[in-house]
């Protein structure tokens, strides 16, 4: 990085070597680190991905065998989404909420950084368990018991991991949400937060209700396993689907954990190449809101099929399908945006459109999933995957891309290469539809999930989806290359880098200095909203 | 050729191949939920038509309206950007509109389940028990079992490098070596259950799915209207062979039905003789039930898989005295079921003899039905 | 670093964090490796939990050190508030989890296993002999089995008010102590303060000792153990995560206790006090509702 934007020395002494990195109480690095580990994982699960799409190209099995592929599985969901996404959302939050907010760093920078250099071991132990007696965890993502019990000399690991990853978690969001209350500069009212902001507090909260939740589930399985307990065991009076009841509940507010983030991303970077301020800001902090609350109240929805009596069908159905309502109120206020604007399509904004039409898709296939009579029929076949996939990877994955774009002149100072940024959109965007399209109609057609091999009638599909997965693997490269372009040089940055660009980050140099902002700046209704 | 131009040469041959792609496939494949053979079935398939549809239209709104301000308005036709941001009467009405579509789904959506959740009255009780990876059914008015695995083809098939071309069977991955029979137009009770882990039931053409879970029993019912030949899954994450343990319904008539239960009974009471059978016998028998029942974990040719389940061939037991044999198949241990209630005696003692004079072992000794009844 | 109290402090660059992760991940590959039955294992948790010992008493000499220096401004003490108040939501969830298990476990699960509602058939055909009572001693295998528990008078297993009665009573007189500690602070009376810190400690050590008895009894006179039904599961991990919740507590009243003797707290700086009062509120609040749902009803 350029030393050029040093305007007070005193402040801007830099650490130096590896314990620069090891010991950093710096947001900005602590940020990067996310960012880097954040990658690495996407490129591990994407491997697996890989090995999943290999094995499914043809029917009958060629490569890896069917524990393996379980495996596969649900290590690469594993590692995608608490080793790719979340520190993703994290790293984006470290860099930018300060600057955001007009703080100098994080409330309490010490414990970030022991919030991320967790990460890295807690996927250690994970990862580790390949090697083990009995292989990595192969009973999907959801860890059901008594399936999970299973496995080898690889659980007590599994657990653990799970353990390490929540405690990181919390830290991270106490950490978020004691910066944003307390350390805004003067004048940054509430109400004048940037979405960004408002949403990763709304996922801190999230977190932290939900992550402890997890944290005691895992634990049951572990004492159920190692000490004799009965929680999940109906011979000692339990019942197996106590814990997915407890993971659900976590599990659903996490797959908001894993959208807001990115939701606040199109929102910072929609009305900057609109050039034209953000449609209803209230609405959208109070839908946020709503859908993070609603999102307590659907957890069963994955457990259509457990045969629940009829009143919890219903309830968890209606429950479902009202998350839709916020949902749009979102998705309208960014169409609302864009309307009579003046719009620009650098790369930043081509991901954040990708983000509307095609999180919009998995949202209307969830939609499907939410009545619960056909969800007898979509459950646990390709309908799910893709459904979430499509939230996930064009909704969520695209938003963090677009992010990454937006405030990479920030960070680094310089511009990016447009033209591979375009060429990384469009094939991204073609190769992910052709991934992840098909997988509704063999869904439909009754393929199962979580299967190594499948009937013949599904074979062009699969292969067609197998070469969607290569091409959009081999696409994600360019962002590498692009990254480390930038990185290295190019095209001088301006301190507002975008046209359109309005907030406080954009008032500090790029790339701004080692301490954000040493003396708060004043917050203005109009310099906010603007 | 500039960037431009070429950016759109390759964007037009991918999108004009991808369509003679589909157009092929779509000839030729179903891409939707099947209508199925009962009410249950054809009401929730047309509740998902109809929320398919609402949601396709929406969704042709809401994209028209997004691609028309992303087109209209673009800075290069020269746009000047609006600078409102706010109307209370947008927000009022896109909150609204949706909540009543909602409302509209629902309400059909509440009248199928309460229909699909009317267990009562029926005339026959299957229950189904999940095993790892197979299928137990009991038909526990006329008290005959049937254990239905993957058809040994399609497992010899479903193997690397096992050089058989899966298009070269029928219906792959979705035949059975005992197939069920059920009678159409009578209202049949399906209980659900499971002895290890949890498993899921799953015939499309009846219309629902629903998870076995050790312990508990779920109840569900179906009233197959249309004679004819039946497949599904197992769609519940249960282990190694979760992708390999279908599940085949033959619906017949109730004549044709009634048939084939004295068929079963008959069988059924030649097994309960427990005659001596030769070693040949014995062999014969014990290859078919083995593969169907334990080759899934201890490999073809005994040789099991490493950490997880023993070799056969050369272990203690299998080659150390016929008790401690019959006893572990009979009753199980840890990951081992126990095989008891899922068996009959004859195919205990065939499968029994079988691994111990296979592989290299020669215990060389014969298990007759008779010794398997004395063990239980 | 400045020291003044207007800039917000940002802590210079320290080794702690990393000691703290190295030292839980040398925790959890022991405890894994014990688990998995290796003796090793045991030997490297201990490691571990030193090292963890280590990092906690590093960390907060530093913590310490700059709170006395005055490097702590009001807004920095505003972000330990926040930060404590959420860590301690987070752990209210942590108990939510093992609370919601027992709802589910006394209103559904085993209701259903005994017949009721939706588990006609699962009664029927498979725990035909089982009954559905709270607390559940004869579990669905022993009825299976036809092996009855020893002990027919089910409420008296644990009788809400003999042992935990007293416990409560310690435990909420507790709460009491510690908050006459906090006035004390307050007026800087700072014999008192002691006085009543120590009294909370000693509350709590006599707490966690009858907790340890009434375990002891139920091992060896009532059968109940964590290996006895659902019954002795949630009993034993609500109690026990509890009981580990007041030995933390405890433990950090007596630090706090010490530190008030160095006379580290004013009237008006005093976040680490308040900081584990409110841990110590939380701590019998949860017992409150252990008290209610496992004891009681
Ligand atoms: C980030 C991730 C993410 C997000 C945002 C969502 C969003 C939603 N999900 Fe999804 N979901 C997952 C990730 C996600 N999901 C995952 C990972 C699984 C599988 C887990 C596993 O089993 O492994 C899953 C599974 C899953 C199931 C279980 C299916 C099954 O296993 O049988 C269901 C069922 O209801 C469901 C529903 C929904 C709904 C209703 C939404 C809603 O929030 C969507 C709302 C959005 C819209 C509706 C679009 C925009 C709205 C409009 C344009 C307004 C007008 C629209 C209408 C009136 C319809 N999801
Ligand atoms: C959270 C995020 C997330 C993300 C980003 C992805 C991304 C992808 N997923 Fe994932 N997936 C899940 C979450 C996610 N998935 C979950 C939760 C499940 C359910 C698990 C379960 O059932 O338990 C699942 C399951 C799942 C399945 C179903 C497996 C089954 O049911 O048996 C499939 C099958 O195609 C699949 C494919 C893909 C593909 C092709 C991508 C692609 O987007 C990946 C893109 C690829 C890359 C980014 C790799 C790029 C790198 C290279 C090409 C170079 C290769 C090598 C090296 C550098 C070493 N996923
Ligand atoms: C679900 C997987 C599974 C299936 C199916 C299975 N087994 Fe096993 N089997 C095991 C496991 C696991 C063990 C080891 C049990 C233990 O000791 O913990 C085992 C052990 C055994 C042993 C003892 C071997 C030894 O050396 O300890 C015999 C004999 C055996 N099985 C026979 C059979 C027969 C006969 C069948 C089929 C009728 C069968 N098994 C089906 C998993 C299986
Ligand atoms: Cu049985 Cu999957
Ligand atoms: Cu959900």
């Amino acid at each position: 990085m350029s030393d050029a934007a040093v305007h007070d020395d005193h402040h801007d002494h830099k650490p130096t070597g590896i314990g620069r990195w090891l010991f950093s109480t710096n947001h900005k690095d602590i940020g990067t680190m996310y960012l880097i580990f954040a990658l690495t994982m996407f490129f591990v699960g994407g491997a697996m991905a890989m090995v999943i799409r290999a094995e499914l190209f043809q029917p009958g099995l060629q490569f890896v065998n069917p524990q393996f592929f379980n495996s596969m599985t649900t290590v690469h969901a594993l590692v995608m989404i608490f080793g790719a996404l979340m520190p993703a959302g994290v790293g984006l939050a470290n860099w930018m909420i300060p600057l955001m907010i007009g703080a100098p760093d994080m409330a309490m920078p010490r414990m970030n950084n022991m919030s991320f250099w967790l990460l890295p071991f807690s996927f250690t132990l994970l990862l580790s368990t390949f090697f083990m007696e009995g292989g990595a965890p192969a009973g999907g993502w959801t860890m059901y018991p008594p399936l999970v019990f299973q496995l080898g000399d690889g659980f007590p690991f599994l657990i653990f991991a799970v353990h390490l990853l929540g405690i990181s978690s919390i830290m991270g969001a106490i950490n978020i949400i004691a910066t944003v209350f307390n350390m805004r500069a003067p004048g940054m009212t509430f109400m004048r937060l940037p979405l960004f902001v408002w949403t990763w507090i709304i996922t801190a909260f999230l977190l932290i209700a939900a992550m402890p939740v997890l944290a005691g589930g895992v634990t049951m399985l572990l004492t159920d396993k190692f000490f004799g307990t009965a929680f999940f065991d109906a011979a000692g009076g339990g019942d197996p689907l106590l814990f997915q009841h407890v993971f659900w509940f976590f599990g659903h507010p996490e797959v908001y954990i894993l959208v807001l983030p990115s939701f606040g991303i199109i929102s910072q970077i929609i009305p900057t190449f609109a050039r034209k301020p953000l449609f209803g800001y209230s609405s959208m902090v109070y839908a946020t809101a709503s859908i993070a609350f609603l999102s307590f109240f659907v957890w069963a929805h994955h457990m259509f099929a457990v045969g629940m009596p009829l009143a919890g069908e219903l309830f968890f159905m209606y429950a479902t399908m009202m998350i839709a309502v916020p949902t749009g109120v979102k998705i309208f206020n960014w169409t609302a945006t864009m309307w009579k604007g003046s719009m620009t399509f650098e790369t930043p904004m081509l991901f954040a459109i990708g983000v509307l039409f095609m999180f919009s898709i998995g949202g209307f296939s969830g939609v499907m999933m939410g009545i619960t009579p056909v969800d007898f029929q979509y459950h646990d076949t390709y309908f799910i995957v893709a459904h979430f996939h499509y939230v996930i990877v064009p909704g969520i994955i695209f938003g963090i891309i677009g992010g990454i774009y937006y405030w990479l002149p920030k960070w680094t100072g310089h511009m990016y290469d447009e033209t591979l940024g375009k060429w990384h959109f469009w094939l991204s965007t073609i190769s992910v539809n052709v991934l992840f399209f098909p997988m509704h109609f063999i869904g439909l057609a009754g393929m199962p999930r979580r299967i190594p091999d499948y009937s013949t009638q599904f074979a062009d599909w699969n292969a067609i989806i197998s070469i969607g997965g290569i091409v959009f693997g081999l696409s994600q490269l360019i962002m590498v290359w692009v990254v480390i372009k930038c990185i290295r040089g190019g095209e001088k940055a301006t301190d507002e880098v975008w046209e359109g660009a309005h907030g406080l980050e954009f008032t500090l140099p790029s790339p701004p200095p080692f301490h954000s902002f040493t003396t708060p700046p004043e917050v203005t209704e109009a310099s906010a909203h603007s | 050729m500039s960037v431009d131009k070429l950016k759109r040469t390759v964007l037009g041959l991918i999108a004009v191949s991808l369509f003679l792609v589909s157009g092929a496939v779509l000839a030729e494949y179903p891409l939707n939920l099947t209508e199925g053979v009962t009410e249950t079935s054809h009401r929730v398939y047309e509740l998902h038509m109809i929320i398919l549809y609402v949601v396709t239209v929406i969704g042709i709104v809401v994209f028209s309206v997004m691609t028309w301000s992303i087109f209209h308005h673009r800075k290069s036709k020269g746009a000047v950007a609006a600078q409102f941001h706010h109307s209370t009467t947008a927000e009022i009405i896109w909150t609204v509109i949706p909540i009543l579509i909602l409302i509209g789904m629902a309400i059909p959506a509440t009248q199928v389940l309460i229909f699909m959740e009317k267990t009562g009255d029926a005339e026959m009780t299957l229950k189904v028990t999940g095993h790892q990876w197979k299928w137990q059914y009991d038909y526990l008015d006329e008290d005959i079992t049937i254990v239905s695995a993957l058809h040994a083809d399609d497992r010899a098939a479903a193997q690397i490098d096992s050089g058989i071309n899966p298009e070269s069977i029928d219906n792959y991955l979705n035949n059975v070596d005992n197939p069920i029979v059920l009678p159409i137009d009578t209202k049949i009770r399906i209980l659900t259950t499971a002895s290890d882990v949890i498993h899921s039931w799953w015939v499309p053409d009846l219309g629902w799915k629903r998870d076995a879970i050790p312990g508990f029993i779920n109840d569900n019912w179906t009233n197959i209207k249309k004679v004819g030949t039946y497949r599904g899954k197992c769609t519940e994450l249960c282990g190694k062979d979760h992708g390999f343990m279908p599940i085949v319904v033959h619906a017949v008539t109730k004549e044709d039905y009634a048939v084939w239960i004295e068929e079963k009974k008959a069988e059924k009471a030649e097994a309960a003789l427990g005659k001596d059978m030769t070693m040949a016998e014995l062999m014969e028998k014990g290859a078919t039930v083995y593969a169907a029942n334990c080759a899934a974990c201890h490999m073809a040719q005994g040789e099991g898989a490493a950490g997880l389940f023993p070799a056969l061939a050369g272990s203690p037991i299998a080659t150390g005295p016929a008790g401690d044999h019959i006893s572990k198949v009979l009753d199980g241990k840890n990951l081992m079921p126990a095989f008891k209630g899922q068996l009959n005696d004859v195919d205990l003692a065939a499968v029994i003899t079988y691994e111990r004079n296979s592989w290299g072992n020669d215990a060389g000794d014969m298990v007759q039905p008779s010794d398997v009844k004395a063990a239980r | 670093m400045s020291d003044s109290s207007d800039t917000y402090f940002i802590p210079e660059p320290s080794r702690w964090p990393i000691v703290g992760t190295l030292a839980l991940f040398l925790t959890f590959i022991g405890g894994g490796m014990m688990l998995n039955g290796s003796g090793f294992g045991t030997f490297i948790l201990g490691m571990g939990i030193a090292a963890v010992i280590y990092m906690f008493s590093g960390w907060f000499s530093d913590v310490i050190r700059e709170s006395m220096a005055g490097n702590y401004s009001k807004q920095v003490d505003i972000s330990f508030r926040w930060g404590m108040s959420w860590f301690i939501f987070s752990e209210v969830m942590f108990f939510a989890a093992f609370f919601g298990a027992l709802f589910y476990i006394r209103v559904l699960s085993v209701p259903w296993l005994g017949g009721e509602g939706a588990g006609f058939a699962t009664h029927m055909f498979l725990w035909p002999d089982f009954k559905a009572v709270w607390p559940l001693l004869t579990t669905p295998d022993m009825a299976l089995a036809g092996v009855e528990s020893q002990y027919t008078a089910i409420k008296d297993v644990i009788p809400a008010f003999d042992v935990p009665l007293v416990n409560t009573i310690l435990l909420l007189s507790s709460g009491v102590t510690i908050t006459l500690a906090h006035h004390a602070l307050r007026k800087d009376h700072r014999a008192p303060l002691c006085w009543w810190l120590a009294a909370t400690v000693l509350l709590g050590i006599v707490f966690v000792y009858f907790q340890i008895g009434e375990y002891a009894h139920a091992y060896h006179e009532l059968d109940l153990t964590m290996k006895s039904g659902v019954y002795g599961s949630t009993f034993f991990m609500l109690t026990g995560f509890h009981g580990f919740h007041v030995t933390m507590g405890a433990t950090m009243i007596f630090i706090i206790l010490i530190r008030s003797m160095k006379g580290h707290f004013s009237s008006k700086d005093h976040f680490a006090f308040e900081g584990v009062a409110w841990y110590w509120h939380f701590v019998d609040v949860v017992w409150l509702g252990l008290y209610i749902f496992v004891y009681w009803i």
